[in-house]
């Protein structure tokens, strides 16, 4: 199994890191003629207006959709989660989402950096016990449609969901060490 | 099942957190509400919200203090990217003020004009994040012991000069390549000669790469000064100077966004490097008396 990770801007070699921790080939991913080969694409936490800015010049937007279309999964974590979703909450003006996953997002939920925090949350279907959330100008997901699962919240607030082919965390899961979610990415959503 | 614990902030792993979402970004020095949106716009990961950028405040002359909260303010209301600001070197009650309007990051800076000739600011005490400046691997361990999360090669500020911020990353790069061939023996000499915690020259030595997410900064005036940084090692860049100073700021800062991406690309910055107009005009470092270079300030 190949999984890209969206290279553009943010935490990607983190990603890349444990994904190959756990077996899998990764490729970090700049151009989008290099997503040809791709079971899935993660795309990393970073700041959404400056990815999105370097996906539409690069055409990334129809690239993503097309190939998302043709089966590969997608996993948005942070920003990546406000990227994939239908709707943004606090968007710039020109800032458009993919839309590949029914969820409403809202940008900088929690407030600023002195309000970003750590904390463990009870994620459905993980074994061993609750995994720690960094939560960093972290967004959370406002609704979801029906077709969605929510794996995970706090403070009754929606921080990890699932859709067929697509997972959104408002968290990082790269940055504990913690390879739960990576696998339970690509073990449930990726070919599901 | 293990037991959760309550949610805490300004843990060390949410202050690094964020310099690891910055990374392959730039961050650009803006003066006003408008050119804060101009880089935005034009993809900036970050702005640090200044009264003057360095050249200005190089021509200026005088003390260089933090700016005035409401300009900063005024900035961070005008965009929903992370805003940075300057204290002094070893000026913790700006830090305090800093935290206290709530700017995203507190860079303490060379930039301006230290207030304290010995001590840099205990930053464990705070739980906004900050970001230090160095020349070498010791000032950037040093920094990370009295609690920054980030670090920048200094560079000579406010000149669009480059040759400071090739010559400090590079002497960062040479530095972990020495630490990572020594024997475990010979750590406790490096830690001597480097003037650094012990504990932090073996994690170095052992990892060969600095705790912290590393910038460039302090000259970078071009897409192609960006991407040789890039290339150099450092995790992203600081623009100061190099864009408002120039003919075409927002052309310019796109420019220098997608160069800093496409850093291994020549035909990428090749492409954004086209017509961009005049750039800031240029200091040579032999011409600024020692006494007056900024990389000198910070112990």
């Amino acid at each position: 199994m190949r999984v890209g990770v969206l290279a553009l801007q943010g935490a990607f070699r983190e990603h890349i890191m444990m994904l190959e921790a756990l077996g899998v080939d990764a490729l970090a991913v700049r151009k989008p003629e290099q997503m040809g080969e791709l079971s899935a694409l993660i795309i990393p936490g970073g700041e959404s207006t400056a990815i999105g800015k370097l996906m539409a010049a690069y055409g990334f937007y129809d690239a993503i959709r097309q190939q998302h279309g043709a089966g590969m999964a997608v996993w948005g974590t942070c920003a990546g989660a406000i990227l994939i979703a239908s709707r943004i909450i606090d968007a710039l003006p020109d800032q458009e989402p993919l839309r590949l996953m029914d969820i409403e997002v809202r940008r900088n939920a929690y407030g600023r950096q002195v309000d970003s925090f750590e904390a463990d949350l009870d994620f459905k279907h993980l074994p061993d016990g609750p995994f720690r959330g960094v939560f960093i100008r972290a967004p959370w997901i406002e609704q979801v449609g029906e077709s969605i699962e929510v794996l995970a919240t706090h403070d009754g607030r929606v921080v990890a969901a699932r859709g067929e082919g697509v997972m959104a965390t408002t968290f990082h899961p790269e940055l504990t060490g913690d390879p739960r979610v990576h696998r339970f990415f690509l073990d449930q959503v990726v070919g599901s | 099942m293990t037991e959760k614990t309550t949610p805490q902030t300004g843990t060390l792993r949410v202050k690094t957190g964020l310099a690891e979402m910055l990374k392959g970004g730039v961050i650009m020095d803006v003066v006003t509400a408008e050119q804060a949106r101009i880089a935005e716009d034009a993809g900036a990961v970050a702005v640090m919200a200044l009264e003057r950028v360095p050249a200005d405040i190089r021509a200026a002359g005088g003390v260089a203090r933090m700016a005035d909260p409401g300009k900063i303010e005024e900035i961070m209301n005008a965009v929903s990217i992370p805003v940075m600001a300057k204290c002094r070197i070893g000026h913790f009650v700006e830090a305090q003020v800093l935290q206290a309007i709530g700017v995203d990051y507190i860079d303490e800076s060379e930039v301006l004009t230290p207030a304290d000739e010995e001590h840099h600011v205990d930053k464990w005490q705070f739980t906004v994040p900050f970001v230090c400046g160095c020349r070498d691997l010791g000032e950037a361990l040093r920094r990370i012991a009295e609690g920054a999360a980030m670090l920048r090669t200094k560079g000579e500020p406010g000149t669009g000069n480059v040759v400071e911020a090739v010559r400090h990353m590079r002497t960062l790069t040479d530095q972990i390549a020495w630490l990572k061939g020594l024997r475990p023996e010979q750590l406790y000499a490096a830690a001597k000669d480097l003037q650094a915690p012990y504990e932090l020259v073996k994690w170095v030595a052992e990892n060969g790469k600095l705790p912290v997410v590393n910038f460039s900064a302090g000259g970078i005036a071009t897409p192609a000064d960006a991407a040789m940084m890039m290339q150099l090692g450092c995790d992203g860049v600081f623009v100061g100077s190099g864009i408002f100073k120039s003919g075409d700021p927002a052309k310019r800062a796109r420019a220098i966004v997608e160069a800093t991406t496409h850093y291994d690309d020549p035909d990428v910055i090749a492409r954004v490097s086209r017509d961009l107009g005049e750039p800031m005009v240029g200091i040579n470092i032999s011409e600024i008396p020692e006494a007056e270079r900024m990389q000198e300030r910070g112990w």
